[in-house]
Order: C-alpha cells, then structure tokens, then sequence
C-alpha cells in the first residue's frame, strides 16, 4: 500500500504527468476558445488526428521542428474553417458537423498517409524535440524537473494558457468572443460581424488542438501510428465542462487528469496482473464522466452554446 | 450573408441540392484518387463494380448494409428526439456481447425459442447501455454526446477485458476471441452457401416497425415534438424526459441488434474488430436519410456498397480503400449542407 503512495513523491511521476497532460491543454485550450464563441467543436478527435500526422511528415521530410508545428497549426486552422463555414454562416447542427470533421479529418489522413508512405511496415522515425531544462527553474526539487525540465512544447502548452487567458479576459477580442458566445444579437448591434468574430475562434481554437496532435508525434514520441489520438479529443471536450470554460481551471483538470493516467499506469506495474489492464485503461473515461456528473449542475455555460446566430432573427 | 427559410422547398431544389452534394462528393475524392495516381472514371467504375457489379458483389454489399441499417435506424430515432447518441458502437458491442453470453451453449433450446430470446436479451442489454447517459442528462444535465463518445472507449476495453478473461475461448489459440455460438443460436443464411444472413431481413423489418413508431404511434409524435422544440413540448404537456428516456431505449436497442445480427448471422463469435466502425458510419446513414427509417435502408446500402466497392477496388487499383471513409465523411458534410440549402434560400448581403 505505501509503495502506491511512494509513487506520489517520484519526480518521474511528475515529469510523465506534465508529459501527458501537454497535448491535453493544446486541445482543451482550443475547444475551449471555440465553445466561448458559441461553438461546439467535436471535429476535435480528427483535427488532432490531422495536426499529428502533418507536423511529423514536415520534420520527416527534413523540415524544422517548429516548421512543423506550424504547418499542424495551418491544418488545424484549415479544418477549423471547413467546421466554422457549415455551422456560423450556415447554421448546421454542430453536432453532426463536428462529427462530418472528425470522420474526415481522420481519413483524410488515414488516406494521404497510404499514399506518401505506402511500402513502410513500421512507422518511420524523426527527431523529436528534446528535453529543454529552463534555467535556475529546474533546479527547484520535484516541481522544478517535472514543469521545467520538458520539451519546447510544453512550455508553449503553458504559453497558450496564459494566452488564451490574457485573450479572452484583457482584449477587445476576448471580449468580442465571449460576448457571441453569450449574446450575439448584443455584439452585432455593436457593428461586430458575429460571423466573423466565430470564424475567427473556431479556426484559431482548432490550430491548437491539431498542435496538441502533433504534440504526440513530435514531443512523446517520434513517429505516426494510427489511432493514436485514441480519444484525447472527447477527454478535451468533458475536460471544458469540467473547467467551467475557464483556462485555469481547465488547466488545472488537465494537469489532475494526466496525473492520475500517469498514476494508473505506474499502479498497474505494482499490482503486478491481479487486475486486469483493461480496468486501469478504463480509468481515464471513467474519470471523465464522473468529473462530468459532478460539474454538471453548477456549470454555467455559454448561453449562445451550440446555437447559430442569423442576422437580424429575433 | 444570411439565410431566409423558403415557403416550401420548390421541387427543383429538393433534387438539385442533393444531387449537387453527389456531384461534389465525386469531385473531391477525384482530386483525391488523382493525387494517389490513378484515373478517376477507372477508380469509381471498379468501385462500382465491386458493389454491384456481380451477384456476389451485390450479396457483399447488402450484408455490409446489415448492420449498418441497424446503427442507421439507432441514430435516427435518437437524433430525431435531439437525443445525441454517438455511442451505437458500444450499443452494438454490448450486444454482441450478450450474444455470446446466451448462444455459446449456456441456455439450451430449439432454435425457434433461442433467438428470439437471444434477440431481447441483446436489446435489452444495449438498450441499458444508453439509459445511463439519457438518465444522467435529463437527471443532471450532462452533455450525451460527451458521455456516449467516452462509453464507447469504456466498453471496448471492457470487451476485450472479456475476450482475454471470462468469455476466451479456451480452443482459441491465445486470440482474444470469443466461443462460437452454438448452431441453434445461428441465424440461418438467405441463400445457401452465400453470406447473406437472416439478420438482413430483420433489419429490414426493423426499418418497418420503426417508420410506423415514428409515423404512426404517440410515442413517434412526442419524439418529433421533443426533437422539434423541448421546451414547447414540455409546455403542451409532453412528459420530455420520459420521451427521451423511452428514445434512447429503443435507440440502444436498435443499435445492439446490429451486434446481434453480426455474431449470430455472419461471424459467428465475437472478437474486438467485429465493427470496423458501425456505430460512427451509423450516423451519416441516418443523416443521408434524413432520418427517415425506410431512408435508412436505402442509405445504408448505399454507404455499404461504397466501402465494399472500394475494397474491392483497392485490390485491383493502387488506390487505398481509405478512400471509401473520405467519400463517406464528404458525403455527409455536403449532404447536410444541401439540405440546409434546400430549405433556406442564401441572401448575400
């Protein structure tokens, strides 16, 4: 019993949780930018799909890292249009949009890479981006190695937090997005073009999340392999909720959800087979229905969620 | 620009803008077969070839049909309601799951007796599956598309913590795969020695008793009203959350049937890539039907014969059956745009 509590105290624990919660903040930051818009975006799944392959092709076709990370960006950018053009302007359901991205998105990708690659059995390999120990930092004990001593990714991960925060609360923009996401009619009386302002959101929101894809091909680990979102997507989306739509504690649920992923995994080495694996694999989704059902009740989400806006309509 | 409803969709438009989302599905996956080297007319004949080109490719493609006019039916019941069932894979799983349990020699019957009890059993079990999250929705007000999506994760793993424990099969080599059901739990084939099963005609049925649910009972008038306006629903008495409940019974039903039909009629055992994604196809089927029931059917055949025509195709063209998923998913975002545009006229502004 102790040693499952000694885990706790292990910088490795620390380091894989800020490790595992990385892509995780990427995709809820950018579903989170686009629900306070008014969107729901549940082309998610596929969009990190599509920013995990491109951005591992670019550095394999002997691009920059970063080059990669921005050609992710564009492709989520991309997909954000394709979503925001057929639920703003046209106002269709979000829900079967969403999903429409997600099945496209992913076998778009699923199909491009048969084509670039068709003879290659394993994945190709490229040079991820490498631990980066950020000075004096690193050097506090525990939390120093665990939030300090990542890759470049990471700390952009902790950047965009305090961007989208910093955006949505002391900008004219912020203030525009959260206002179409509660009020639209108020913003367009204002002369804002609610379409505009939600295009806007939802092509920047899905940018992060195909960077939190390609966080897993460039970061964790170094190659593409399918399947490998493996519902990180919807965890983002249930991870929203949870944060009430507010980066910080979004960030927070981030952080305590990929600890205990990264704790349930470590506890599996410990109980040593008498549980199945499948129950600690559970564990995440689990995890987030429950987070869900105890937020549910007090969440106060964005009145305008989920319904498109006409001019001049009411 | 904005969108203005139209009076009454003109005839015109109701077949221009479904057959300009053809159109447009075509040309997209043109460009695509293009890009991967390949004659674009060469690529969709032999698509069309391996769907329909021969007796044996049109069997293949209706027992492909099978079980996604299943999930088809699933999702339309439960979108109809504004019931956001992602989850029919797991439905569908759990089903098949209770197949195995009751048909592998655990309950010992004439066949006459054991289907049909299989067959409850199946519905009732999927049916359970969506109770929880349409519960913790009118209860609590959880997002259903947010829990479903998750239980579709959950229960697989499940599924396979099954195949590697209680449900292995002990002669299976170390596969994780399920006992064969015993042959009174098999649904019969429809022409001997082909692939067709029993489970195409109960889809077909089950298309039937659906569209007349909707259509022609209370229950199908309270669905469409709470799918149309909750609130004024609710307002004109209609108990909403016991007409959600009642939909998303049906809806878990519908979709665990599919799960049935694939172990009893065609694969005879369960194994964890029994849906190559059922449950997700499921739904452009319903929206390519409009949710319509006997829309469905058609849909289903439709999207079938693409995926069997492309498999088919990718073995002869060096085109990667990856391409039947993109006509699929484009096929469904141009047709929900094209019905927008049949029924709302653009104003550019």
């Amino acid at each position: 019993m102790s040693e499952a509590f000694d885990i706790l105290f292990t910088v490795s624990f620390w380091v894989a949780a800020i490790r595992i919660a990385s892509p995780l903040i990427f995709a809820t930051m950018g579903e989170l930018i686009c629900e306070r818009a008014g969107v729901l975006n549940l082309g998610i799944e596929g969009i990190m799909v599509a920013g995990a392959f491109t951005g591992w092709f670019t550095v394999y076709m002997g691009g920059d890292l970063w080059t990669g990370v921005l050609v992710a960006a564009l492709t989520g950018a991309a997909f954000g249009f394709l979503h925001g053009f057929l639920t703003v302007p046209l106002g269709l359901s979000q829900h079967v949009t969403g999903i429409g991205i997600t099945l496209l998105a992913s076998s778009l990708t699923y199909f491009t890479y048969r084509i670039l690659l068709p003879e290659v059995t394993s994945p190709p390999k490229i040079e991820p981006f490498q631990p980066l120990p950020v000075l004096v930092l690193s050097d506090i004990p525990v939390l120093g190695p665990a939030l300090f001593n990542q890759t470049p990714l990471t700390y952009l991960a902790y950047l965009s937090v305090a961007a989208v925060a910093f955006v949505l609360y002391r900008t004219p923009v912020g203030v525009a997005v959260r206002a179409v996401g509660e009020n639209p009619a108020a913003v367009e009386a204002q002369g804002i073009s609610v379409t505009a302002v939600r295009m806007g959101a939802v092509m920047a929101g899905s940018a992060l999340m195909a960077v939190g894809g390609a966080f897993l091909t460039m970061s964790a680990f170094n190659s593409f392999f399918f399947e490998m979102i493996n519902g990180r997507g919807w965890i983002a989306i249930a991870l929203v909720v949870f944060g009430s739509w507010r980066p910080g504690k979004a960030l927070l649920g981030a952080i305590l959800f990929a600890a205990f992923d990264a704790y349930q995994v470590r506890l599996q080495q410990i109980t040593g087979g008498v549980i199945p694996s499948q129950i600690f694999l559970m564990m995440p989704f689990v995890l987030s229905i429950v987070a869900l059902v105890v937020v549910a009740r007090r969440a106060s989400y964005p009145k305008a969620l989920m319904t498109p806006y006409q001019k001049g309509e009411r | 620009m904005r969108l203005e409803p139209r009076a009454s969709a003109s005839p015109a438009a109701t077949l221009l803008w479904p057959a300009g989302a053809i159109v447009a599905t075509l040309l997209i996956s043109s460009l695509l077969v293009m890009l991967a080297g390949a004659s674009p007319l060469t690529v969709f004949w032999l698509v069309f070839k391996g769907a329909a080109g021969s007796q044996f490719a049109l069997l293949e493609t209706l027992t492909r049909a099978t079980p996604l006019i299943f999930t088809g039916l699933a999702v339309a019941v439960a979108f109809r309601a504004r019931l956001w069932n992602i989850g029919a894979e797991a439905q569908l799983y759990l089903g098949a799951v209770m197949t195995v349990v009751l048909g592998t020699g655990a309950v010992a019957m004439p066949s006459a007796g054991l289907i049909p009890l299989i067959m409850i059993a199946a519905m009732l079990t999927g049916a359970l599956a969506l109770l929880g999250p349409a519960v913790l929705k009118t209860r609590f007000g959880v997002d259903e598309v947010v829990t479903t999506l998750l239980l579709n994760f959950i229960v697989l793993l499940f599924v396979s913590m099954l195949l590697e424990g209680p449900l292995k099969d002990p002669m299976g080599l170390g596969w994780p795969q399920s006992q064969r059901v015993i042959a009174d739990a098999q649904l019969p084939r429809l022409i001997k020695g082909k692939r067709l099963h029993f489970g195409f005609v109960l889809a077909l049925a089950s298309a039937i008793v659906v569209w007349v649910i909707m259509k022609k009972t209370v229950l199908g008038y309270e669905m469409r009203a709470v799918g149309h306006n909750a609130e004024a629903a609710r307002f004109a008495g209609i108990p909403v959350n016991r007409v959600i409940v009642k939909t998303a019974l049906l809806s878990g039903g519908l979709a665990a049937l599919a799960g049935f039909s694939e172990v009893a009629g065609l694969k005879g055992n369960l194994t964890l890539d029994l849906s190559p994604g059922y449950g997700y196809t499921g739904i452009v089927v319903a929206m390519l039907a409009m949710l319509n029931p006997l829309g469905v059917v058609a849909a289903a055949i439709f999207v079938a014969g693409i995926f069997v025509g492309a498999d088919a195709m990718s073995r002869s063209a060096n085109v990667p059956s990856y391409i039947a998923q993109v006509m699929v998913a484009t096929s469904l975002l141009t047709m929900v745009a094209a019905i927008m545009l049949m029924r709302y006229r653009v104003r550019w502004r």
